[in-house]
């Protein structure tokens, strides 16, 4: 049920997130356009020449990264799956707190409303950028997006931290308490695996956030100085001094970094779980993918610099932080070599979910290929704060978490709902998405490369970045082609959940715990008793098994012709188990 | 359900981390929030390398205050004991002091403040470094005060008959949870005496 309030909300998130780049996007495209047509909805911030007021346009960049970084890609996916699919894989009745995982929702309920009550305060919404730098944000008064909307910002996300933490905290009690008879730590599919991590990452990347950010507070609201110091507004020496503006950013991007690997790593876990499945085959490398997914939570947490690696630092820091930040290249490629070889004939069945998680290794692979690039010290200077760099993060972090969702969705939405998503609209939606994508964000490159700088509200005023218009348009206009492509799932998504297909038990022919409990899981997940784990859950196309698929309650002495040796051993280990247990039970 | 549970530890070795998930929440809690002040004394320590260096000398009062939270951190051991051996009596004098110390502590800080603005070091006004002397202690705080809600439900259990050697769960928790506490106003206390 919660998971269903975190899916639903965050997908309205996703188009009000959708929609705001939209309407940057044609500011960018078409800048000579008239938005007179917007006034309905804008007000005042069309300006009298029929524009987008430029302050407005910064708020607009603001608020799409935040809504999508936070509410749909944090709260949305891994709120969304986590809850969802930690008891129901792991084999438990509930999380274990139900209360906190309660809270955990209206808390981000809370920080939902008021970031939404920010978009239409009178001096708009926070407008200083997702990372809210200071000196910019820490002064009311430096423009109209740092005053109020900043504030309501703040507060909504002081909550969404509050959210995140007891949601975090519940997931790993959870995976580490109450996990079923059997299901060991090697036994829990790597969906599991991902969640657990990307707590863990939370867990010790938001305090610090949250630390960050009552600093933040207390510098704009009570007159400390903690990020401020010789600042002079029209020739006036503020009060303030003795802070450093920089002292943010290492606060921030030490949660920043982790931050994208809890956005990519849940689609990661759903992933794996969605390409074994569908390709009939067993996870190529399971031990490998969880020491992959181990490896990147690690390093992500001393990466952060290479944020600032414009911002005067130590050039020898920054090679630490260069030599750090590539290793990184090495945990992903695993698990991109990991998906191809899991892939590589397998008997793939083309569900919309496996397409969609085929186009985030895709995506993946693109995205990241241009992070060792930006992971360069030497050619970020040159690339920084460019389209460069826009195209990569909307590539590795951005689409690819957001297929990684979809592909949950689509996967899981028989257990949600009951009902199956209609196919076609689901093939129809993949290929417009992954084709729009692609059309939106490569182009990009080329921008970038070309020098133009991000946060810009328009470019024809500077001739050097005069040239290149057919190609915003083009951007533009693919952009608004994806946007739309999304209201095909949007239909197919509330129509199924009332009108779809009545799901069968086990669509997709799979192995975890959650298709064996009934089509709609009540209070308590299982009727009756919890099931029992006896085997990983990637046991798909086994020579000498009956069917292609062994789910993992199915104990080794019912499989007798598909065993190995040592399972075989263990089979009759199982048949001890078994013996104790009659025994306890007839001692109670 | 509650059958199958108890039935586990009997049949499979004892899991890594194997404790009651409330407890192990609490653990995390504790967690989160030592990375909170994790990130208060790291960016202390970049906003004095900015050249900020002042020669704060802490107040004897913090001093006395330290000693109080770590005797509060012995009664609430005390307290424990108490529970094992179904002592009540002792279980609440215990907890009471505690709560007591608690209070005291709050009050000490206080005024520790107030020294501040005698040595000229203000919240407001001054720089990151004097700002920090308050967030500090100040954050420290709010989470003692929480802290002490704890001991007071603990201490309102123990009065309804709820707390005893075989109800130990939220009265370890509340232990776990003050040790945390004294064990964090330790770190920040050696830490602004050493780096201030």
């Amino acid at each position: 049920m919660i998971a269903k309030q975190f899916l639903v909300t965050g997908l309205l998130w996703a188009f009000i997130g959708g929609s705001l780049s939209i309407m940057f996007r044609l500011q960018l495209g078409f800048p000579e356009m008239s938005q007179e047509w917007l006034r309905p909805l804008l007000g005042d911030w069309i300006n009298s020449s029929g524009k987008i007021d430029p302050e407005f346009y910064l708020a607009l960049v603001t608020m799409h990264g935040t809504i999508m970084v936070f509410f749909v890609l944090t709260a949305g996916l891994s709120g969304t799956f986590s809850n969802f699919l930690i008891p129901l894989q792991l084999g438990a009745r509930d999380m274990a707190s139900g209360f906190m995982n309660m809270l955990s929702y209206w808390f981000f309920f809370l920080s939902s409303v008021i970031m939404f009550a920010s978009l239409f305060v009178e001096t708009g919404p926070a407008g200083a950028g997702w990372t809210v730098y200071p000196p910019l944000s820490a002064i009311q008064t430096s423009i109209s997006g740092a005053g109020f909307g900043l504030t309501l910002w703040l507060i909504s996300m002081t909550f969404f931290i509050v959210s995140q933490l007891l949601g975090g905290i519940n997931y790993i009690a959870t995976i580490i308490n109450l996990r079923t008879r059997g299901m060991s730590f090697v036994r829990m599919p790597l969906t599991i695996w991902s969640f657990f991590l990307t707590a863990i990452l939370g867990l010790l990347a938001f305090p610090v956030l949250f630390a960050a950010a009552l600093l933040l507070v207390f510098d704009r609201s009570l007159g400390t100085a903690f990020y401020l110091s010789d600042i002079y507004i029209a020739g006036e020496a503020l009060p303030h001094v003795g802070g450093s503006p920089l002292l943010y950013q290492h606060l921030f991007w030490f949660l920043g970094h982790p931050e994208v690997y809890i956005v990519i790593m849940p689609a990661l876990g759903i992933t794996s779980e969605v390409i074994a499945t569908n390709a009939r085959k067993p996870i190529f490398g399971y031990r490998a993918m969880i020491g992959s997914l181990i490896g990147i939570s690690v390093l992500s947490f001393v990466v952060w610099a290479h944020h600032m690696f414009v911002s005067g630092m130590n050039p020898f820091l920054g090679s630490v932080f260069m030599f750090l930040t590539l290793i990184i290249a090495v945990p992903s490629g695993v698990k991109v070599f990991n998906y191809l070889t899991t892939l590589w004939r397998g008997n793939i069945v083309f569900t919309p979910a496996m397409l969609f998680s085929i186009g985030l290794v895709s995506l993946f692979i693109s995205g990241g290929i241009t992070g060792i690039f930006l992971g360069n010290a030497a050619l970020d200077v040159y690339l920084h704060d460019t389209y460069f760099v826009v195209a990569h993060f909307h590539l590795v972090m951005g689409a690819a978490a957001f297929f990684g969702m979809m592909a949950g969705v689509y996967h899981w939405f028989p257990k949600m709902f009951g009902r199956m998503m209609d196919n076609k609209l689901g093939y129809i939606h993949f290929w417009m998405t992954f084709v729009g994508v692609y059309m939106v964000f490569f182009p990009m490159h080329y921008i970038g490369i070309a020098g133009y700088p991000r946060h810009y509200y328009s470019w024809t005023n500077f001739d050097a970045f005069s040239g290149f218009t057919d190609l915003n348009q083009f951007v533009t206009i693919a952009a608004i082609i994806t946007f739309s492509s999304q209201l095909i799932f949007a239909f197919n998504f509330f129509y199924s959940m009332f009108f779809g297909r009545k799901a069968p038990a086990n669509p997709w022919r799979s192995n975890t715990l959650e298709w064996t409990t009934p089509a709609e899981p009540g209070h308590g997940n299982w009727p009756g008793e919890i099931p029992t784990v006896y085997r990983w859950p990637y046991d798909y196309s086994k020579p000498g098994a009956i069917e292609d698929y062994i789910p993992q309650h199915i104990p080794y002495s019912m499989t007798p012709g598909s065993n190995l040796p040592h399972e075989n051993e263990l089979a009759d280990r199982e048949k001890d188990d078994d013996a104790i247990v009659v025994d306890d039970t007839n001692k109670h | 359900m509650q059958h199958t549970q108890f039935l586990q530890p009997d049949q499979q070795p004892l899991q890594p981390l194997a404790m009651h998930p409330r407890k192990f929440i609490v653990w995390l809690f504790m967690v989160s929030i030592f990375m909170m002040f994790a990130g208060w004394t790291s960016a202390f320590l970049v906003a004095r390398s900015e050249g900020d260096v002042l020669n704060i000398e802490l107040p004897s009062l913090f001093t006395i205050s330290t000693v109080l939270l770590v005797i509060s951190s012995v009664t609430m051991h005390l307290a424990i004991r108490s529970a094992r051996r179904d002592n009540l009596q002792g279980l609440k004098l215990f907890l009471g002091i505690t709560l007591a110390l608690g209070v005291v502590f709050l009050a000490a800080q206080w005024t520790g403040f107030a020294r501040f603005m005698e040595m000229d070091i203000y919240f407001v006004g001054g720089t990151a470094v004097q700002s920090f002397m308050y967030v500090l202690p100040f954050m420290h705080g709010l989470h003692i005060i929480a802290g002490l809600i704890f001991v007071g439900l603990v201490l309102y259990r123990a009065y309804r008959f709820k707390v005893h050697s075989k109800n130990m769960l939220s009265l370890e928790m509340c232990a776990t949870f003050w040790h945390f506490l004294d064990a964090l106003w330790l770190y920040l206390f050696l830490f602004l005496t050493l780096n201030a």
